[in-house]
């Protein structure tokens, strides 16, 4: 993914016919294939949760019929009803406008815990530096799977639904997205930091603060902007990080609950039925797959274009 | 000296390289020779295709995204591009022998300089260890590294720079090739090293009486070595001479640039050296006309337009250039 | 390097400390212990507030913290609930080695409950974790030589959806396919739950059988982010000057590839596999979910479910401890493959 040109001849020695930064990310990402592949996957994915909910309306996603459970996917209900008789293919809709939500609120929170903490830490360096790293650490001693799960019973006691744009929410779902959130910073924290250390002794910024520019000015005007690419990348994958750990947590039962659906939570307890009901966990199992493979290549290709030094893991 | 039969002959060698933001074509129809013995310069700006050329002769460019398009390396009646890999594996270290820029970045940083020294013995001689360790012993001695026996199980990093570069040396002059390809060997060297470092090669030359080709892209160290100077440009030559005649009277106003960009005793301090104006050419495109066009005080139309090839004017005298410097008007 | 690992040791023990302390606070308010208590539900608020004395867990989360990390030997408990603290206690606290009792599984100590446990949930990461490294190594190494070839781009891309799979979805889906299916279709099949069959009991063939899904699908995720990793280690190394070196020297090809460059690779590879395996203890949750395997996570998830804080501690503790001595083992690895690195 990288390209490695393995000779005295590096491509910077070339001088590089004049383009634009934009233009230059854009020929480069437009090379990556899988990445156009994944953007377009994504925005079909995208259609289908927004698009389809002109066909159906939530309250029938949401409406039980016990009669008609656990059907198999016939003509009245394409990907067939669940344990109480809801329509999947109506279910996955809906859950995927909140998975979509939760994936890109609970990077965004993610984004910006990790800038904060990555920026004071690396640009001040010293002890708040130290406490700030060894907070880190800490948060990178627990597997996050299990944080997430004790952090979900914490605060799912008594959570009221709440009222979005006319739609009735499970409070499970702001619960998911801040522990989410809280929870995943420390890599993009680390990777903020250490672009704040390398920046922060280049010249401009050293010219920046002789002229006494205040630090919060240097940070944010002439630092962030310059450790942008990394920062993008880590949030691009990291929405596809947050969809599939909402899906971790919700499956084993602690993450959003009904009546609201996630491509999550459709699974919890589907694996019972694996026997009997292979539609319970196929079809939003699948979905799940689909929208993390075409993040992360999207993410993937967003590196190679913004960031092309920097190695692929 | 005159060989029979030709040491070294390369005919229009090309290398391109395709990357990401095009093909980049480095090296473009090189055509050279070397006698047994003789030590060769090759004198460019860096990116001129030097190492390229040297590397491409030893194929040690990595392919992809290099390749080498066309040519013939002929070296002791055998077309090297033609060799099976197994085959160039007996040439490389044994017969044609190489050392690079930067001794901190060239030796293996995980392996002891004995290791490193023995493992070229080992694979290309019968030696056993303790044949190959005294050998390795031996070999630092001779590029002069004090206390050799006990250094043996050091790690590069435990050596200073200028140490480094004599244990290169001694790597490569393990099976005394009859070739050595030196790529800027003192160029990453503080200067004093450097001279020590020139001196030593120039022993050593002697001793085994081997070929050497010397990438440089500083001209003032290639009077002191070579026979024979080839300068490059865009990675085309622009011009070959024997030293002294392209000292004396350059044909290529590239290279009359560079030597007037060179500080020298017998030129009278006041006298300001001229640097080159503009950049070296962007390679990403084959060039149509001559690729120096864009920076050369001589150019007219036609060098815009056709790129000269490299003639013959004088005695063994070769120039690539429409004009004729000393007049100023086309050849 | 004595001195080396004390000090990391002495740095862990804030860290473990700040993490206890969080973990505890959450676990406190997260889970209400009296509501499974042993399966039986105390009704009446007389008996539910005994209880509450019984376990101390009036206190404020402060003072339990206190009693959890040092003990109560030094001071009086309420074990019969009326109110008033006269028994004198008997935990003597995690920094003595303490961990406590389990309160669902009534009064057997923690570290009985989690070393049940821990062996069932070793055999499967340790299984998955030498697939993973052997497959990936010879799998990135093998694409890293080959790099844009065919082969190379082929198995990019079917990494890339190897890395992206949840691994619910690999675990349903294979357990789907070579269970259920295979029977189904009367072809010889892999069993579904559990980690023995009853009828034939626990027999290492047994446990063999029952392993191959569960690994197949821990080691299906992280073979992919592995080999990728493995990939691009190589290629970076592989392009290095001393690489070039070793070939200009005419060394042949395996031992360029194999010696020059995988001794250098190995180095952020050991970083990773010792970064990584520890938290592999607490990574099996899912896993051993779907397959009803009988290790730590369903102990862990079972925990959280009835609140059983001194088991889910005891588990975080175990994991956090695992992580500070890998580490510093990984720092040990790293230091002997890597002359440069030294311990003062």
């Amino acid at each position: 993914m990288t390209t490695q040109v393995n000779t005295p001849i590096t491509v910077a020695e070339v001088e590089a016919p004049p383009l634009s930064l934009g233009n230059l990310t854009w020929r480069r990402f437009r090379r990556h294939k899988m990445a156009i592949f994944g953007a377009v996957v994504l925005i079909l994915l995208t259609f289908y949760s927004f698009g389809g909910a002109l066909f159906f309306t939530e309250k029938y996603s949401n409406y039980t019929n016990t009669k008609e459970r656990l059907q198999s996917p016939n003509a009245k209900h394409p990907f067939g009803t669940d344990t109480v008789g809801r329509d999947i293919l109506a279910r996955t809709i809906y859950g995927g406008q909140i998975s979509i939500l939760i994936g890109i609120t609970a990077a965004f929170v993610e984004v910006m815990i990790g800038i904060l903490i990555g920026a004071i830490a690396g640009y001040f360096g010293g002890n708040i530096d130290a406490v700030l790293m060894r907070f880190t650490e800490a948060m990178l001693n627990i597997p996050q799977l299990l944080l997430l799960i004790v952090m979900s019973k914490f605060f799912s006691g008594n959570v009221p639904n709440i009222n979005i744009l006319g739609r009735e929410l499970s409070g499970s779902v702001i619960v998911i997205i801040l522990i989410i959130g809280v929870t995943s910073w420390p890599y993009l924290a680390r990777i903020v930091r250490a672009e704040f250390l390398s920046i922060k002794e280049r010249e401009f910024i050293l010219a920046a603060r002789a002229t006494g520019t205040s630090s919060w000015e240097i940070i944010f005007k002439h630092i962030l902007p310059n450790s942008i690419a990394p920062i993008v990348v880590s949030a691009t994958l990291g929405v596809a990080g947050a969809i599939s750990l909402e899906a971790y947590v919700s499956f084993l039962g602690m993450g959003v609950r009904a009546p609201t659906a996630t491509w999550g939570n459709m699974l919890e307890n589907a694996y019972r039925y694996i026997e009997t009901a292979y539609w319970l966990w196929l079809f939003p199992g699948l979905l799940i797959v689909l929208i993390t493979l075409s993040i992360n290549f999207l993410g993937d290709g967003l590196r190679d274009a913004l960031d092309p030094r920097s190695r692929t893991v | 000296m005159d060989a029979i039969h030709t040491f070294l002959e390369v005919k229009d060698l090309k290398t391109r390289f395709h990357t990401p933001e095009g093909t980049v074509y480095a090296v473009n129809g090189v055509s050279f020779t070397l006698k047994e013995g003789e030590t060769l310069a090759v004198v460019g700006e860096s990116g001129c295709g030097k190492s390229v050329t040297m590397m491409s002769i030893l194929r040690l460019i990595s392919i992809p995204p290099g390749e080498i398009v066309s040519g013939e390396v002929t070296y002791r009646d055998r077309n090297l591009l033609k060799l099976s890999e197994s085959e160039m594996e007996h040439v490389r270290g044994k017969e044609v022998a190489m050392i690079f820029q930067d001794p901190m970045t060239s030796l293996n940083p995980v392996l002891t300089v004995g290791r490193q020294l023995t493992e070229t013995l080992r694979t290309h001689t019968n030696m056993d260890e303790e044949q190959s360790r005294q050998r390795a012993v031996t070999l630092l001695e001779w590029v002069g590294i004090p206390d050799a026996g006990k250094r043996l199980t050091d790690y590069p990093h435990q050596f200073s720079g200028g140490m480094r570069q004599r244990v290169m040396i001694a790597m490569a002059l393990a099976c005394t090739p009859s070739l050595l390809i030196a790529d800027e060997p003192t160029t990453a060297l503080d200067v004093t090293i450097q001279a020590q470092i020139i001196e030593l090669v120039k022993k050593l030359k002697q001793d085994v009486g081997m070929a050497m080709i010397w990438i440089t892209h500083d001209l003032g160290v290639v009077a002191g070595i070579a026979d024979r100077v080839i300068v490059m440009y865009a990675g085309f030559i622009v011009e070959e001479a024997e030293v002294d005649d392209l000292y004396d009277s350059p044909l290529h106003p590239y290279t009359t640039a560079l030597l007037q960009a060179l500080p020298r005793a017998d030129r009278r301090r006041d006298k300001n050296l001229k640097s080159i104006q503009g950049v070296p050419p962007n390679l990403l495109a084959e060039p149509r006309g001559c690729p120096f066009a864009p920076r050369c005080e001589f150019v007219k139309e036609r060098c815009v337009n056709e790129n000269p090839l490299l003639i013959e004017t004088e005695n063994r005298h070769k120039v690539a250039c429409w004009v004729n410097v000393k007049t100023g008007a086309l050849r | 390097m004595t001195r080396y690992i004390i000090r990391r040791l002495l740095q862990a023990i804030p860290l473990l400390l700040i993490v206890s302390l969080i973990l505890f606070v959450l676990m406190q308010n997260a889970t209400d212990p009296l509501a499974t208590m042993g399966g039986r539900t105390p009704t009446k608020p007389e008996d539910r507030q005994r209880l509450t004395r019984q376990l101390g867990l009036d206190k404020p989360v402060y003072v339990q913290y206190f009693y959890w990390l040092v003990g109560n030997d030094w001071t009086k408990v309420d074990l019969d609930g009326d109110g008033t603290a006269e028994t004198p206690g008997t935990r003597h606290g995690v920094l003595r080695g303490d961990f406590g009792t389990s309160i669902v599984q009534t009064g057997r100590p923690v570290t009985t409950v989690i070393f049940e446990r821990l062996p069932n949930t070793l055999i499967l990461m340790l299984t998955s974790e030498f697939v993973i490294v052997l497959g990936a190594l010879f799998v990135g190494i093998y694409s890293a030589l080959r790099q844009y070839s065919l082969f190379d781009n082929i198995l990019t891309a079917i990494l890339f959806i190897g890395y992206s799979m949840p691994i619910f979805f690999v675990a349903l889906s294979s357990m789907y396919i070579f269970s259920i299916n295979f029977q189904r279709w009367g072809l010889p099949h892999l069993p579904t739950v559990g980690m023995f069959d009853p009828k034939v009991g626990k027999t290492t063939g047994q446990i063999l059988v029952h392993m191959i899904l569960p690994v197949f699908s821990i080691a299906f995720i992280s073979f992919a982010a592995y080999s990728r990793y493995i990939r691009s280690t190589m290629l970076e190394v592989l392009g290095q000057d001393y690489i070039r070196t070793a070939r200009s020297k005419g060394l042949p090809k395996r031992e360029v590839t194999y010696i020059h460059a995988l001794k250098n690779a190995s180095l952020p590879i050991v970083t990773i596999v010792g970064l990584d395996l520890p938290l592999l203890l607490g990574g099996a949750v899912v896993t051993e979910r779907i397959f009803a395997w009988p290790g730590m996570g369903r102990l862990f998830i079972d925990g959280i479910d009835r609140g059983d804080t001194p088991v889910v501690m005891g588990i975080f503790m175990l994991i956090a401890v695992a992580v500070v001595i890998f580490q510093i083992i990984t720092d040990i690895v790293y230091a002997w493959l890597d002359p440069r690195i030294r311990f003062d």
